[in-house]
């Protein structure tokens, strides 16, 4: 148990690539926290994912023993949190867990979109904030100007930054003096009944689901037996300790502590993220404000390449949702793609790191649909529905209006690619809400349509800005628009994988793609094929791919028999693979493609 | 099973030999044949000799209708190899009254000269691989002879055999329609009765099916170009008189290759030489025979083992159907249906029904066959049929 004074809980606000990941590792390496020979890069980060896309979707928390210039030992608890959008809600609630951030910049690039939504996360918090500016040893970095920068665009003091390079270690000691002489202690009540925040848990096969807690008021013990307010399951600790990173057994925390507990608890889902712990005898009187049950946002189906993959599939996405409570899935049946599952996400980020992980852990390979959001439908009957899947939409006639979530993005974009970026926002039937600049950056908001952003708009950002845009949206509401469902037809029967919900006004252009598309991608048959796209009867764009005209061996003589027949052989157990659709057999690799398109 | 005995009278019996050998291995081609320095062909004669009297002893009796000597390139034997080929095919069956014997031949002007030999050692038939009459084009395909050669060789062999036939090869790079016609115009005009026109087909193994596969080899007609150059083929062969009797093969009425009839009309024939296949239907079962395709592994079987064979098994009744639509589709006189029943043709009769209504195959006289634009899509039809 360590005095409330002698304790620093804080977390790292940062840009992908700005060098989060490194300088924890700097603070964990120049404190003797991990012996050096146990030292690899992004220590925190467990997964391999996480270890080389450069992001966090996890929380995760080390404490740090620091001896300070003032002679006395601190304790300094670091969480690492979330820094994508797609985790919004858990990034909040790992900023209600401690008292001040260091707000890392790269001196070379400034501010950008992301570090702006985490740094405001933080500032709601009620932070201390202290600007750190990392990969000052480059000859590009210019410290001066990032500095007006970050008091310019985010409004917070930056004259006393401070200078490191979390490569080299330069700045290092700077950094953990300014954790001790700058950032608050923590407040709490040793006596008052046990209050203490659900920070975040996982599953870990040899000790079962591992919760992160952050202690406000009173004392945890190992063996006492505690509330979850939410879920008002109660459990008996098994295990308590402290994050080095390694566990380290620990007797009691108290206020002001962050640490984690074991108690038998069986599944990630039977936790939440921001519920409240108490003692189940002697409770708290109010929770913690601010709890959110978690949502998906945007949905897709994931189906096996290899049907016989079906079982494998479904082991694996329930591994993975031992230790993901906040992505959901059902059984799916598609005409196109066999059996798979319809599966919902918190975001785009969140769909790919699931999709990676269950093709990379579980050696599963899959066919993706295109992303969907979460459509409200407003019936006739008064009555609203929730529409996750195109494939489920009502007969029109049921239907009086549709709304669909919107988003307010907020993009930084150099000068020069300003245009495009209007250009690209404005095509997606965008609502500009804000155009400032942040020093001599444009900073562009917009009140775009979810939907727009889960086709492609992350990629078609990327290409007319070369790159050097950054992203970053917050959703916020839903609105009624011109939505209607698009089938596509090929040789007239619908194909259910490739329907898609998309606005009017947008339905011939995206129609036509897809048509065009299939054309190139469908084998010619014996006969011709339409290929349409349509709403309700009515046909919006239409390709015809002609008939096959040419195709037979030239030489068979006396001595290709035998191989011929093999051919036809390999050619039968490749039609597997196709999928038939009234008379058209449609190869596995043409909805592969087709779907990319939108992905 | 006497029905099924029936399918080799139809398509009668006959010899095949394989020469491994050419001067310069073609790069489109992906046939079974060697180059090396020095050939001991007297060795070989022994070993052709060995494998005609082994063959002969399963198949005693047989009328053969055929000889063929295949490549590799033949026309590269000494015209004693072939004499005494034919001689022990002779000794080893009743040949015939019209045997047909083919030798395959290059055109080159060293080869024209051996053909005065080949004719007395009782060949009456040369095809001759001529492949273009362009010479760019003939340099592009690797072939070692020229233009002027080729009409040469072909001019002295319409003088020393009765029957000649030569091959082309189209749908080569950058070839439009209209080249092609004048081309062919000029090849039918050299003709006499028989011509072999292959689409070039890039084949994996050889040079040009790495080259295709590195990105090389532009300007090879799309399906479309293949499909027009295929139908103003088959218009201009029809007008002068020599139609499409199979996929590649065009003829007079009655100068069709005896010998490639017996392999698309499903009959015996024996193989010989290295990678020759046979089929045989003896006691009502079909058997297929294969040889080792390196000449010394296969030499060396013929001498120390007594056997050229490395493979013989019995054909299944359904793989046997396989064949027998696979190569019999391929003739525009298509296959007799009481021939494939007693083989369960019968359960494919929704599916030959679909091609029908799609207008790719059709029923007459107790014959199923392709119909013209059924032909050129073989293989999508066989693939419909058999998988």
């Amino acid at each position: 148990m360590t005095d409330l004074s002698r304790i620093r809980n804080f977390s790292i606000v940062a840009h992908i690539d700005h060098g989060k990941s490194t300088l924890a590792d700097r603070l964990i390496q120049l404190t003797g926290t991990v012996a050096e020979r146990d030292m690899k890069a992004q220590l925190l980060d467990a997964m391999d994912i996480e270890r080389e896309r450069g992001i966090t979707i996890k929380a995760n928390s080390v404490r740090i023993d620091y001896p300070a210039q003032d002679g006395q030992t601190y304790v300094l608890n670091l969480i690492d949190t979330p820094g994508h959008v797609d985790f919004a809600y858990e990034v909040s609630r790992s900023m209600r867990a401690v008292e001040g951030s260091l707000l890392v910049v790269d001196a070379t690039q400034g501010v950008e979109a992301q570090t702006l939504a985490n740094v405001y996360q933080a500032i709601d918090a009620g932070h201390e904030i202290v600007p750190v500016l990392n990969k000052i040893d480059l000859p590009a970095a210019e410290p001066a100007r990032i500095r007006e920068q970050i008091e310019d665009v985010i409004g917070i003091e930056a004259h006393d930054a401070i200078e490191i390079s979390a490569k080299t270690g330069l700045g290092i000691p700077d950094v953990l003096e300014a954790i001790v002489q700058r950032l608050p202690a923590p407040k709490g009540d040793r006596d008052a009944p046990l209050k203490a925040m659900l920070v975040d848990s996982w599953y870990d096969s040899y000790l079962g689901v591992v919760v992160l807690i952050r202690v406000m008021d009173g004392v945890i013990r190992k063996g006492d037996t505690i509330r979850m307010m939410k879920t008002q399951a109660t459990y008996k600790l098994d295990t308590l300790a402290v994050l080095k990173p390694a566990m380290t057994q620990i007797d009691e925390l108290g206020p002001g502590e962050i640490g984690v507990f074991t108690a038998s608890i069986k599944q990630v889902r039977d936790t939440r993220v921001g519920d409240t712990i108490t003692h189940e005898k002697k409770q708290t009187a109010t929770a913690l404000p601010g709890f959110k049950p978690s949502v998906p946002v945007v949905f897709c189906g994931l189906f096996p390449v290899d049907a016989n993959d079906f079982e494998d599939l479904r082991d694996a996405i329930e591994k993975l949702a031992l230790n993901d409570a906040s992505f959901t899935y059902e059984m799916e049946t598609s005409a196109a793609l066999g059996f798979g599952f319809r599966c919902g996400f918190l975001g785009l980020l969140h769909l790919e790191v699931v999709r990676d992980r269950l093709e990379r852990e579980y050696d599963i390979d899959l066919i993706t649909t295109a992303p969907s959001v979460v459509y409200r439908l407003h019936l006739k009957s008064g009555e609203v529905k929730e529409l996750h899947n195109p494939a489920d939409m009502p007969d029109l006639t049921l239907v009086s209006h549709i709304e669909e979530p919107r988003i307010k993005a907020t993009i930084m974009v150099p000068d020069d690619y300003l245009g495009d970026v209007l250009k690209l926002c404005q095509d997606r039937r965008g609502i500009q809400a804000d155009l400032t600049y942040a020093g001599t950056r444009p900073l562009v908001v917009y009140d775009l349509p979810l939907n727009e952003v889960v086709f492609d708009f992350y990629d078609r950002l990327k290409s007319v800005t070369k790159g050097y845009a950054s992203f970053d949206y917050q959703l916020t509401g839903y609105r009624e628009d011109n939505l209607v469902k698009m089938q596509i037809l090929v040789n007239d029967e619908p194909v259910d994988a490739l329907s898609m919900m998309v606005h009017r006004d947008r339905a011939e252009m995206r129609g036509r793609a897809m048509v065009e598309k299939l054309k190139d991608l469908i084998p010619r048959h014996m006969f011709k094929i339409p290929i349409q796209a349509a709403i309700g009867g009515k046909v919006i764009a239409r390709e015809t791919l002609s008939a096959l005209r040419k195709d037979v061996t030239a030489k068979c003589y006396g001595g290709d028999a035998t191989r011929k027949r093999k051919l036809l052989d390999k050619q039968k157990a490749g039609k597997k693979k196709m999928r038939q659709f009234g008379k058209v057999e449609i190869p596995q690799e043409a909805f592969i493609s087709a779907l990319k398109m939108d992905g | 099973m006497p029905e099924v005995t029936r399918f080799d009278e139809g398509g009668g019996f006959g010899l095949y030999l394989h020469w491994p050998f050419c001067q310069a291995k073609c790069p489109y081609c992906d046939f079974n044949s060697h180059v090396v320095s020095r050939i001991d062909q007297n060795r070989w004669a022994d070993a052709y000799e060995a494998e005609i009297a082994r063959a002969a002893r399963e198949t005693e009796g047989r009328v053969l209708r055929s000889m063929f000597f295949g490549g590799g390139t033949p026309s590269l034997m000494h015209p004693e190899v072939v004499d005494r080929a034919i001689a022990a095919a002779r000794a080893a069956w009743p040949a015939a009254n019209d045997i047909e014997i083919t030798l395959e031949a290059n055109p080159t002007s060293v080869e024209a000269e051996r053909f005065r030999g080949y004719a007395a050692a009782g060949v009456n038939r040369v095809s001759v691989g001529l492949q273009s009459l362009r010479n760019d084009d003939l340099r592009r395909l690797g072939r070692l002879h020229s233009a002027e050669e080729a009409r040469a060789a072909v001019a002295v062999a319409r003088d020393v055999f009765p029957r000649v036939s030569f091959d082309l090869i189209y749908a080569r790079q950058d070839q439009s329609v209209e080249d092609w016609r004048e081309e062919l115009a000029e090849a039918l005009a050299m003709a006499a009765d028989h011509l072999s026109l292959y689409q070039l087909t890039i084949e994996d193994g050889t040079a040009f099916g790495a080259r295709a596969a590195a990105g090389g080899l532009r300007g090879l007609p799309d399906e479309d170009r293949a499909a027009d150059l295929w139908e103003a083929t088959q218009a201009a062969c029809a007008a002068a008189g020599l139609p499409s009797y199979e996929v590649s093969n065009h003829a007079r009425e009655g100068a069709e290759s005896r010998h490639n009839l017996i392999y698309w009309r499903g009959g015996d024939w024996v193989g010989i030489g290295p990678g020759a296949h046979g089929r045989l239907t003896l006691d009502g079962r079909r058997i297929a025979t294969e040889t080792p395709l390196a000449p010394g592994e296969w030499l060396a079987r013929v001498e120390e083992a007594g056997s050229g064979e490395s493979l013989r098994e019995e054909v299944s009744r359904e793989n046997w159907l396989a064949e027998l639509l696979m190569m019999g589709l391929r003739l525009r006189e298509g296959i007799d249906l009481g021939r494939v029943e007693p083989l369960g043709a019968a359960a494919l009769e929704g599916r030959i029904g679909g091609l029908e209504e799609l207008g790719l195959l059709e029923r007459v006289d107790g014959r199923l066959r392709t119909t013209v634009t059924g032909r050129p899509v073989l293989n999508a039809v066989l693939r419909e049929l058999l998988t």
